[in-house]
């Protein structure tokens, strides 16, 4: 019989060309044996919200380095909750200043990752937010 | 029952087909009363696998061949399957056909599942087939399935597909390769990738000679485990005119060169196919090759659920320590 996997979308939204983060993540929740859909850089928050609707997935996490996260985020979450995808767990990982984080967690992220996290940790809440059904 | 989730997903409702498919591929009980309820409507849809090794473009190709064939005057609506493999040691897996597809990715009449195989050997996931039945009743015309890289025996797609392109790259090996049994005969099309390359002709040259010896003549039927009576005379009948020879053709993906010949050759297979009355025939085969593998899968679930678990047990302390061979013990399990 199969079993309900954890899906998540790894997305880079904005210009900024650096994805290295983005595939370390990635690979951490690949191998901690979720299923990870890996979009690409540069993406749209019309793409990313498509992305995690054909997907179905539990979870989106967004690696911005470029500092748009405050234009980016908010529209990307209201899109997929657009879509009906209200219960989709959102994280951010990047160069996110202290002080943007009230902003953003109010919007709608749930956790808020920045250099030097241990992917341990990622994949720890993430579990934990998503109970299997 | 699932009614309403299948009503709409029938009517195309896009939140709908994609919890549809995760019920699907999780076997829930609500996903498996799903496909029975959507299965009459199923049968529209031509089916097209694309195969070949790692690296060899098949990603690239499927999303420059959609934007081909979203352009045909009837705008067909098309989803695209993208399988790629779980790890065997934490069970997870990296989906990244998408970030090969994102040009078309804005198109509302296009739907991009991605698909980990899940432990399944064959270059598909076990629920790929039902997969392709979820977007075959939702209305889209076109399954596009894209297996994982493939090496020589991942050949499970052309027991669903209608249609299969197989993708070889120049330089992937000398004539011996090429007259080797497995994925290249299961072609309907064959497609040499990255034709700006060296050798290029001679690979086109190779797959030609091979085509050419007959491996075209097969119909990727002939060896069926399960041909009726009734079918081996359909085939016993068929005539020099229903035997499809693979065109071999050269694209380069990135370049978006030679894909209006491969999508026209993709599109006069299917009408071939329903010309010569193949493309039911080829249902029907898909249809027999379904049930066996449910029926086997079904009957290991009910002989494990039902088998006594200690006694299963002691045969296989029997065999690990060599009182018994495997033969012997599949045969003690089988007497339990």
């Amino acid at each position: 019989m199969s079993e309900k996997k954890i899906r998540i979308l790894i997305a880079k939204p904005g210009l900024d060309g650096h994805d290295r983060g983005a595939k370390v993540i990635a690979r951490a929740l690949r191998d901690d044996g979720m299923e990870v859909i890996y979009t690409g850089l540069r993406q749209t928050p019309d793409m990313i919200a498509e992305a995690a609707l054909q997907e179905d997935v539990d979870a989106v996490g967004l690696s911005i380095l470029s500092g748009a996260h405050n234009a980016l985020v908010p529209q990307i979450i209201e899109k997929l909750r657009g879509n009906g995808q209200n219960n989709v767990y959102v994280f951010l990982g990047g160069i996110i200043p202290e002080a943007d984080i009230p902003h953003l967690l109010e919007a709608g992220v749930t956790k808020v990752y920045g250099p030097g996290t241990n992917t341990q940790t990622v994949c720890r809440d993430i579990r934990e937010a998503i109970a299997p059904e | 029952m699932p009614t309403a989730l299948v009503e709409k997903a029938l009517q195309g409702d896009k939140l709908s087909i994609t919890h549809l498919l995760s019920e699907v591929e999780a076997e829930t009980p609500k996903g498996i009363q799903a496909l029975d309820l959507i299965y009459p409507h199923t049968g529209k849809a031509h089916k097209i696998g694309i195969t070949g090794a790692p690296g060899s473009g098949k990603s690239t190709l499927v999303a420059v061949l959609v934007k081909e064939l979203r352009a045909l005057p009837n705008k067909p609506k098309i989803a695209i399957i993208a399988v790629d493999p779980t790890s065997p040691f934490s069970g997870g897996a990296l989906l990244g056909d998408r970030v090969r597809m994102l040009h078309i990715q804005h198109d509302p009449d296009v739907f991009i599942r991605s698909m980990a195989t899940r432990g399944a050997l064959g270059g598909l996931s076990d629920r790929t087939e039902a997969f392709t039945q979820v977007f075959d009743a939702a209305g889209y015309d076109y399954v596009l399935i894209e297996t994982v890289g493939a090496g020589q025996s991942e050949v499970d797609v052309v027991n669903l597909a209608h249609t299969v392109i197989v993708v070889d790259t120049p330089d992937m090996g000398d004539d011996i390769q090429a007259i080797k049994a497995g994925i290249l005969e299961i072609a309907d099309v064959l497609v040499v990738n990255k034709a700006d390359r060296p050798g290029v002709d001679g690979t086109v040259r190779n797959l030609q000679n091979m085509v050419n010896a007959g491996h075209g003549k097969d119909l990727n039927v002939h060896h069926h485990r399960f041909l009726t009576e009734k079918n081996q005379e359909k085939l016993d009948h068929l005539v020099e005119e229903d035997y499809w020879f693979p065109p071999v053709l050269k694209t380069v993906a990135t370049e978006n060169t030679g894909i209006a010949l491969l999508a026209e050759k993709i599109i006069e297979h299917g009408k071939f196919l329903k010309d010569h009355g193949l493309w039911e025939l080829k249902t029907e085969l898909a249809m027999h090759e379904i049930v066996a593998r449910n029926l086997r899968l079904a009957l290991y679930r009910r002989w494990i659920e039902d088998a006594d678990k200690t006694k299963l047990q002691a045969i296989l302390n029997d065999l690990l320590e060599k009182r018994i061979s495997p033969n012997q013990a599949v045969q003690a399990l089988m007497a339990l």
